[in-house]
């Protein structure tokens, strides 16, 4: 199907892009727009004016700053998930973003896009929740950052008002040594999560020092797993603790039914997944 | 309101004023009167539009015709050169990699984006790129079995041509 | 004209068709524009069930490029009949009247209630939103047990029930077989709904000829011939009006197979418009308006001794019809209805299929059409013996196969089968499947307890196609014939033209039939170009379906090069001035007996046919043949699958760690054609297996609406096949030929779910639905556990 019509502007700079957003009701941000056209397609989605950044080059970028990796909004999957320096500071972001759709979204699609959207199904929210990353935004009155934990809001919603730009992404190095694992569950490979878990632990002589887990789709936004985190804190680094801590994900989860999975079967999941990203971070 | 944009197809150069909704794979099939770039869902899924823009797959589905300003495309139809098919088109002929020939352009393209992203091509990692185009027909054994015979004439031409 | 010695039937030749198909030059019908065409969209109902109050199209007219804009009340008086049903299965079969549009009340969400016109694709989508449809929403019947219960909503007031007819098949004295046998054992399964989606979505082109009062339609179907007879029917449009072209068709399984409301549509309003009108579907549009494939609730029994010999069949089938009865709706089900006893023998035989209306997308045929369904309930009933009488189910399956023949044999089904050895195949798969070996794998993991178990699961299959013989059809109720027809033209430079009344859209007959008739007149395989899928070009024809191409069509084509070699020799025994009896014909070339050298070829001779200067008295100028030819039976393919499947029992994934498919499907044209439908067959039944499955909501929506969410497999998904042949020549013609085009999808459902149910076998599973999703495999195994395994 064909979008309904709409007005269209290419942004010259994000400041250009700030102001086109606040000339009119209901613009959108249009960057690899594999978030908005399919709903556009569908017509789910009818933007009065779209605001194409995805033109702006400089914000297509990895650089490392001190202990954090900075990851420009616009940056494409396909090339976060070949990242050297992500994979040697992040891995578990690149991996995630090779997880996202196809090899053709992933050429067009970007990590800005992927958060701004705020899908709780979509897998690299709940790696940077995880990886406790900050979002970079400029709005109408200038730059500021927002935690991950408290950028997701809802389905669909966050932190981003409407005349927001998200420009880029902080993301704490993992010091070496540092296990991971991005668990997805799905039907088809093409598929979005019905689960997906995400786990980072820091050992330490036969226990865990830290270790932070993160859900996907198990409810209105990406989730932590508080409760399997604290079971975790300072726990032994054996099968019985892991199996026992991955009891607690369902904690403070409302997963949706839905065709392909009922809650209560990724309330089981949820369980498995996390004990198996545990069991993988670990032996990494 | 109509948007001027210039692009190169297959190597040509073409500029054109479209209406910002154009959908970049109907400026391709209806615009230019490229119709080997099919159209096969609504929902960036099937594959069958797939196209490279800058040398990459994309869903031509799932770009606006605007943001394709300035890009340079190659569909299909630009495959072959001076009527000698591209090494994909023909392991897809010699492996019986098609059936109906619906998706045939999607995957050939996919797969050429594939190769130049990774010649060093296994089985499992020929299926795991096709994940985003859908074949009906051949239950993607022969289209993979193609893709695999492809990269390998691609990387012994390519040692031959170093040499 | 080249004269060649070897033989191309038998060997791989590589497609004719592909060159235009890999470089994009291929055009399907969407490629196919009309200077000043106007493109309709259709306004379809959001409700199952709803009547309309009134359709305002007040807005939608005045919109910018929209040309007009008509309700199915409008359009009530453009139709001289609804759309045809061709087969009313039972004399007293319920067929209410589906229009084109639908004008009291919208049956199933997608049902048309309003058209648009409009300059571009954009407007008329655009104009589609703004017509004003005031609904008042019904209760609906979406499940199919309840609309037949007492008090179910109606789908059709008028005719009182949501029962459409009851079909019945007896032979042998099944009552007194179930009554005296030592075992019966009785399954219940449920064969989910599938939306085909064939890739290309459909289209059509209608362009008129107002002056001559004649039409040209260029439809993405694969029974253009058929469609012309409906349109006729349908619009009232002389069929000498109409012209019917199929162009490249970008998949079909059954979809297809078809007469659309779209398509009266697009003849109606191309005729009132006086101007080219075009339709393309959109996916979203394909999943509500396409019919759907499936769809059954099967309770079947078989009756047999202690040691498990069957001796009776009885099934009770109830067939979801969806909202209308469309071309073969009713009769696609019993396509199956002769096979609910599989390759095995017995003593009695009965099936009752009731056919239920739902508001609901209506079905009708998808891949295999009825065999799919009968294969399923005999291949998982048959494991249900083996369990109960306490063998393996390859040995089950070894006593009760009837045993080898090449001359015509009786089945329990009531079907003269015309060759088969099933036990071979089945030997030929537990090689290549290192049964021995897998088994061992399975005693392992069990040993250790591991969470992903192995399970082996069997299919050994019979299905029938080729259809079909016209005189069965008849005694079927069918309301055409099952012929085909074939053209085999001598050009006088010394190349072919054959013209077939078959209709591919991926088939390969361009390669396979030139195989067959450059064999027959002994020349390049490159020299000869088969055309089709046009009614102005190839007058006769029944279209491709059922996996009739090759052993009807095929049979014709070849027919029609004998007629060709039939009348050249007449010529030649002219030329060389002997008698017919006296010359020998191999390879294309006429020598007189004993003297070699003496010779015409073909080519020669028909270029002697078009100068005319020295034929035979009596004899015509050129060389064109006709053949049409109607089979007297069936044609039966068979053989062997199967599958091991890897199931994590934890999750309840299951991943196919190895498939076999040996399957005889009689004397083989092209093995690489055959092979590559065998694998395209056997994905799509693994797809049914594990991923696909249409579900509606208890309003009737659909809720598996986009590829987003009804799960086709793409290359990661599914598993490498293996594939063994063996060749048994079918009885049923001259070529020996049997069809291909569906053993795959028909064979492959009951294997994978055999399989998981074998890995789950320890904890008592006996029974999984379908499609074997993780959750429902999950589910079972933790019922199972429980200890509420059935």
């Amino acid at each position: 199907m064909i979008p309904a019509a709409f007005e269209y502007e290419r942004a010259e700079s994000v400041d250009q892009a700030v102001q086109l957003l606040g000339e009119h009701e209901d613009a959108k941000l249009l960057a690899g727009g594999h978030s908005l056209l399919p709903l556009m397609r569908l017509r789910l989605a009818r933007p009065s004016l779209l605001v194409d950044i995805d033109r702006l080059s400089d914000l297509e970028y990895v650089r490392e700053a001190g202990d954090t990796i900075e990851i420009g909004a616009l940056a494409r999957m396909s090339d976060l998930a070949t990242d050297q320096t992500l994979w040697k500071h992040c891995p578990l972001l690149a991996h995630v973003c090779g997880e996202v759709g196809d090899p053709q979204v992933r050429h067009r699609a970007t990590i800005g896009g992927s958060v701004a959207h705020g899908d709780p199904a979509s897998d690299p929210p709940t790696a940077l929740l995880t990886l406790d990353a900050v979002l970079v935004v400029r709005g109408p009155s200038g730059e500021r950052t927002v935690p991950a934990k408290s950028f997701f809001t809802s389905v669909f919603e966050t932190d981003l008002g409407p005349q927001d730009v998200l420009t880029a992404v902080r993301v704490p190095k993992l010091a070496s040594g540092t296990g991971w694992s991005y668990q997805k569950f799905h039907r088809r490979a093409i598929d979005w999560a019905i689960v997906g878990v995400a786990a980072v632990v820091e050992r330490d002589d036969g226990h865990l020092k830290r270790a932070a887990v993160g859900l996907t789709n198990m409810g209105s936004t990406p989730l932590r797993a508080s409760g399997v985190e604290s079971a975790l804190a300072g726990a032994e680094a054996a099968p019985q603790a892991l199996a026992a801590a991955a009891e607690h994900a369902p904690e403070g989860t409302a997963p949706v039914s839905d065709t392909n999975a009922s809650a209560e079967y990724r309330t089981e999941l949820s369980k498995i997944l996390v004990r198996r990203a545990l069991e993988e971070a670990l032996a990494r | 309101m109509l948007r001027h944009i210039s692009l190169t197809v297959n190597g040509t150069r073409h500029d054109a004023d479209v209406e910002p909704r154009q959908l970049l794979v109907y400026f391709i099939r209806e615009t230019l009167g490229l119709t080997g770039t099919n159209v096969g869902c609504d929902t960036s899924t099937c594959g069958a539009c797939t196209v490279l823009i800058d040398g990459r797959s994309v869903k031509s589905c799932t770009m606006l015709a605007v943001q394709a300003d300035g890009r340079d495309i190659t569909t299909i139809e630009g495959m072959a050169r001076n009527g000698d098919l591209h090494p994909i088109q023909r392991a897809f002929h010699e492996n019986h990699g098609l059936q109906c020939g619906y998706c045939t352009p999607g995957m050939i393209m996919a797969a050429a984006s594939l190769i130049e992203e990774n010649p060093q091509l296994s089985e499992e990692s020929v299926r795991m790129g096709l994940e985003g185009n859908l074949c009906r027909c051949t239950g993607y054994q022969n289209i993979v079995k193609a893709i695999l015979a492809a990269a390998e004439e691609i990387r012994s031409s390519a040692r031959v041509s170093s040499r | 004209m080249a004269q060649v010695k070897e033989r191309y039937v038998g060997q791989s030749v590589k497609r004719k068709e592909d060159a235009e198909l890999i470089t994009g030059q291929g055009r399907y019908t969407e490629d196919i524009s009309i200077p000043g065409m106007l493109w309709m969209s259709v306004v379809r109902s959001p409700f199952a069930n709803a009547r309309i109050r009134s359709v305002d199209l007040s807005k939608a007219r005045v919109m910018d490029g929209v040309v007009a804009a008509f309700s199915g009340k409008d359009l009530a008086g453009d139709w001289a009949a609804p759309m045809l049903m061709a087969w009313p299965v039972t004399e007293d079969i319920k067929n209410p009247p589906h229009w084109p549009l639908t004008q009291d009340i919208a049956r199933y969400q997608g049902d048309g209630v309003a058209v648009v016109v409009a300059e571009s694709r954009a407007a008329a989508a655009d104009a589609a939103e703004a017509v004003e449809v005031d609904y008042e929403p019904l209760d609906p019947a979406v499940d199919m047990e309840a609309a037949i219960a007492d008090g179910a909503p109606l789908v059709h007031e008028d005719i009182g029930t949501n029962k459409s007819y009851t079909w019945t098949l007896t032979n042998g004295d099944p009552d007194k077989v179930f009554a005296d046998a030592p075992v019966v054992v009785k399954e219940r399964y449920v064969i989910q709904r599938q939306i085909p989606n064939a890739i290309e979505p459909r289209a059509v082109l209608v362009q008129p000829s107002p002056a001559q009062g004649e039409f040209t339609m260029w439809s993405a179907t694969q029974i253009p011939h058929i469609v012309r007879v409906a349109m006729t029917i349908t619009t009232g449009i002389p069929e000498s009006k109409l012209r019917i072209i199929a162009p490249k068709v970008g998949g079909g399984f059954g979809s297809k197979l078809q007469v659309y409301p779209e398509e009266a549509l697009c003849l109606a309003l191309a005729k009132r418009l006086g101007r080219a009108v075009k339709w393309v579907e959109t996916r979203s549009e394909n999943y509500l308006a396409t019919h759907h494939g499936r769809d059954q609730i099967q309770e079947i029994e078989f009756a047999a001794d202690e040691d498990g010999k069957i001796r009776g069949y009885r099934c009770r089938i109830l067939t979801n019809m969806g909202a209308y009865l469309m071309i073969i709706t009713p009769g696609t089900p019993l396509l199956g209805a002769f096979l609910y006893c599989g390759p095995y023998g017995g003593e009695a035989y009965h099936v009752e299929f009731t056919g239920v209306f739902t508001n609901t997308t209506p079905t009708d045929a998808y891949r295999g059409a009825g065999r799919p369904e009968a294969t399923y309930a005999v291949e998982r009933t048959m494991d249900a013996l083996a369990r109960r009488v306490g063998k393996d189910p390859v040995e089950i399956r070894r006593i009760n196969f009837i045993p080898p023949f090449t001359e015509p044999t009786p089945s329990p089904g009531g079907l003269t089968l015309d060759s088969g050895n099933y036990a071979a195949t089945l030997d030929r798969a537990l090689e290549l499947a290192g049964y021995e070996d897998l088994r061992k794998e399975q005693r392992a993991r069990r040993e250790q307890g591991t969470v992903k178990q192995i399970g082996i699961g069997f299919s050994t299959y019979l299905e029938m196609c080729g259809l079909a013989p016209s005189r069965v059809l008849s005694a079927l109720r069918y309301a055409a014939g099952g012929w085909d027809a074939a053209t085999v033209r001598l050009l006088p430079t010394g190349k072919v033209v054959v013209i077939v009344g078959t209709t591919p859209h991926g088939q390969s007959h361009v390669t396979t039939f030139a195989q067959i008739v450059a064999d027959d007149l002994g020349v390049p395989v490159d020299d000869v170009e088969v055309l089709y899928g046009d009614t102005q070009l190839a007058p006769l024809g029944m279209d491709t379906y059922g996996s009739r191409s090759l052993a009807v069509g095929g049979v014709a084509v070849h027919r029609a090069a004998q007629k060709v070699v039939a009348k050249v020799r007449k010529i030649a025994a002219h030329e060389l001035e002997v008698a017919e009896e006296d010359l020998e014909y191999e390879g294309g070339r006429f020598a007189v007996k004993g003297a070699p050298d003496r010779a015409k070829t073909v080519g020669e001779l028909g270029f002697s046919a078009w100068t005319a200067h020295n034929l035979p008295d009596g004899l015509e100028p050129g060389v064109e043949e006709t053949a049409v030819y109607d089979a007297q039976n069936f044609v039966f393919p068979y053989g062997a699958h199967i599958c091991a499947v890897e199931v994590d029992t934890e999750t309840g994934k299951v991943d196919v760690l190895k498939y076999v498919a040996v399957d005889d499907v009689g004397t083989i044209i092209n093995p690489q054609v055959v092979d590559g439908q065998v694998v395209g067959g056997v994905v799509q039944g693994i797809a049914e297996a594990l991923y696909e499955q249409a579900v509606y909501d208890e309003n009737g929506q659909l809720l598996t609406s986009s590829m987003t969410n009804y799960e086709i497999p793409a290359a990661p998904d599914v598993p490498e096949i293996a594939v063994g042949r063996s060749e048994t020549p079918s009885t049923t013609n001259e070529l020996g030929v049997k069809g291909v085009g569906e053993t795959g999808t028909i064979a492959s459902p009951p294997a994978v779910v055999n399989a998981v149910i074998d890995a789950l076998s320890p904890l008592g599973v006996t029974d999984i639905g379908r499609p074997m999703s993780p959750e429902r495999v999950w589910r079972t195994i933790r019922d199972a556990k429980e200890g509420g395994a059935r």
